[in-house]
């Protein structure tokens, strides 16, 4: 409701939505993806065929069978069981990442956007510090400095991710501030404060929940670059980047180590940037049919 | 014959915009009054400066690009406007001054329904303690009987919390509601639930008188609140608004192009040209006999009483640019009656007659 639909009109657009091949696959993966790293997140991973973490020295290197659907690792540990195990943790990773920077962005956006001014120089050039560092880079100092480890790089990540947001709410509420229900709200009297709360931040909000769905799948990719270089998660926890990045090493020999998981990464974040159309086209009014 | 009491006094209000194309003068001394209880029509071509005017009165103008130059005088109750702060001037809008616009659409925000958003001014009203919105007279709406005893109890709530606190939500909901049938939307007890964009542009309109409303400002500032209206809808709201004028007292500066609806509306009228009030008087007399050339011009090229074959009569030339105002009188380069005097001095407001004021040399 508060983005504009009512609940007739959302079950409309789900429906017309539900006719689009494409977006019935992106909510069908997304949905798949949270819901495997709910079910193991809650019930661990005792469910799965083999345990993700177990050695076995006699299996290295089994290419993908009915036994092992993904094959096995260096250490013989099989690949179905690591990918499922490792769901939680880039869940974590993306919605982590993209939540807390949309927080931030939405309201640090917001009232720059709004005030204008000293306050909005200010607010965009500290933005644009963090902006003027190619983010990698910025990301990688950061994960470094603080050390090896999952919420390190979900840290170090966040500080690279914020500031679009920043930008993206500060546009919208520039072209906000200007609309006339807000002279509409200044002229019955309402206070600075108020007009951001009622009539900016909520205004904001659907173009940023549509830009985060895209960026979701863009933060798991961006953490596997740090677990790639070896900053994520620390074996045995698996973890789709750095799962990769140990499978690097014999990509002639045993290419399953790191492409199965690869290939992971890539349909979360195809299937997250499919939901985040559907939503925008839920979404926009200008895209509404 | 004793006037009533000034409520607005505009005096010699110049007001610039500097801006990287130039420096607009967009009004060049502007001389208004506004009475206690009065409907004023404030007529002019597009870009004469109407709504700059408007805005600048209820603070909306954002300075800078705009600057107001020395001398200018905007006297609300006899207070300074021009001299607040941004926080003296918010605690001014609502209660003192409100304002309605020409597009109800885009006038209300389209997440929330009409009776949550008409809920936030009465709560911003009661919140800051100021005296509270009386309810609204008897139903307008046809056929649409109001509730049980419910109307009632709105009535008799006490107006004002003793302790300054909120309104509980079923109090505010029952004063909107009576506010949405004073403002005559039928069902107003289902038309609290619709959002914006279910209502016909009429309605909007309605919902937005109602929030300008809700604090019985002292004057209500409508910028061509009915140009966007089919001329049913209109009557219909120019009906509204005087009615809401005559119960609570509020004056009302209706700003127009259309001077078939200030004849219909206004108690007196005022003409702007080129940032200025070249005429202001009377309704009744402006119309029967208007003074200054532009004026005169202006109701002679009002189609009606032309016959069919007879050319609609133009004013010859346009506006002036605002960054291009000719000296003296602005309108002489379009004017008949010209003189060298024109080109030279600016003409000074003259009494012409009981409550009617020209500026033009002619006199």
């Amino acid at each position: 409701m508060a983005l504009g639909l009512d609940r007739k009109e959302l079950v409309l657009n789900l429906k017309i939505l539900s006719r689009d091949p494409l977006y019935v696959v992106g909510a069908i993966t997304s949905l798949t993806f949270v819901l495997t790293a709910l079910v193991v997140s809650v019930f661990g991973t005792g469910f799965l065929p083999y345990d993700p973490d177990k050695i076995n020295l006699s299996v290295t290197f089994l290419p993908p069978s009915s036994a092992h659907l993904f094959g096995t690792d260096n250490l013989g540990r099989d690949i179905l069981s690591r990918v499922i195990a490792a769901a939680p943790v880039d869940a974590e990773i993306g919605f982590v990442i993209v939540g807390a920077s949309s927080l931030l962005g939405i309201a640090l956006g917001s009232v720059s956007g709004y005030f204008g001014g000293r306050v909005d120089e200010v607010m965009m050039r500290v933005t644009d510090l963090f902006l003027a560092f190619p983010s990698l880079v910025l990301a990688v100092a950061i994960a470094v400095a603080l050390g090896p480890g999952i919420n390190h790089v979900i840290e170090a990540t966040f500080v690279a991710w914020w500031p679009i947001y920043a930008r993206l709410a500060r546009a919208g509420a520039l072209s906000l501030k200007e609309s006339q229900f807000v002279n509409a709200a200044k002229v019955a009297g309402a206070s600075p404060f108020s007009i951001i709360r009622r009539h900016i931040l909520p205004n904001n909000v659907s173009p940023i929940v549509v830009y985060a769905t895209l960026d979701i799948g863009n933060a798991i990719l961006y953490a596997s670059v740090l677990s790639y270089l070896g900053l994520g998660a620390q074996p045995p926890q698996s973890e789709w980047g750095s799962m990769v990045y140990q499978g690097q090493n014999w990509l002639g020999s045993a290419w399953w180590v790191s492409i199965i998981p690869g290939v992971t990464i890539f349909i979360v974040a195809l299937g997250f940037n499919l939901l985040g159309d559907a939503l925008r086209d839920t979404l926009d009014p200008r895209y509404r049919r | 014959m004793a006037l009533p009491d000034t409520l607005l006094k505009i005096r010699d209000l110049r007001l610039v915009i500097e801006t990287m194309q130039g420096r607009f003068s967009v009004l060049n001394g502007v001389d208004l009054e506004i009475r206690e209880s009065e409907i004023v029509g404030l007529v002019g071509e597009s870009g004469s400066g109407k709504s700059t005017l408007a805005l600048a009165t209820i603070g909306l103008i954002p300075r800078p690009p705009a600057k107001v130059l020395e001398g200018s005088r905007i006297l609300f109750k006899n207070e300074d406007l021009l001299g607040l702060t941004e926080n003296e001037m918010e605690a001014i809008r609502g209660t003192g001054i409100s304002m309605i616009f020409q597009e109800p659409l885009t006038s209300l925000n389209p997440l929330f329904t009409v009776g949550d958003q008409l809920g936030e001014s009465v709560v911003i009203a009661l919140e800051r303690g100021r005296e509270a919105a009386p309810i609204p007279g008897p139903p307008m709406a046809p056929g649409e009987a109001r509730p049980d005893g419910k109307g009632k109890t709105v009535a008799t709530t006490r107006s004002r919390p003793d302790d300054g606190k909120k309104l509980n939500k079923e109090e505010v909901r029952l004063r909107v509601v009576a506010w949405l049938r004073r403002v005559g939307i039928p069902d107003p007890e289902h038309s609290y639930t619709k959002y914006p964009h279910e209502m016909s542009g009429g309605m909007r309109q309605r919902v937005m008188i109602a929030m300008a409303m809700e604090a019985k400002p002292s004057l209500m500032l409508a910028d061509e609140p009915t140009s966007a209206l089919d001329v049913t809808t209109q009557a219909q709201i120019l009906g509204l608004i005087r009615s809401l004028k005559n119960e609570f007292g509020t004056s009302v500066l209706f700003i127009s192009h259309d001077l078939a609806v200030v004849a219909q509306i206004a108690d007196r009228v005022a003409v702007m040209y080129a940032g200025m009030i070249v005429e202001e008087g009377a309704v009744g007399e402006m119309f029967e006999s208007p003074r200054h050339p532009y004026t005169q011009a202006l109701l002679a090229s009002f189609p009606g009483e032309q016959s069919k074959d007879e050319k609609l009569q133009v004013i010859p030339g346009s506006v002036p640019s605002l960054k291009d105002i000719p000296p003296g009188c602005p309108f002489h380069p379009r004017c008949l009656y010209a003189m060298e005097k024109c080109k030279a001095a600016r003409p000074v407001p003259k009494e012409v007659g009981a409550d009617h004021r020209v500026a033009c040399w002619l006199y």
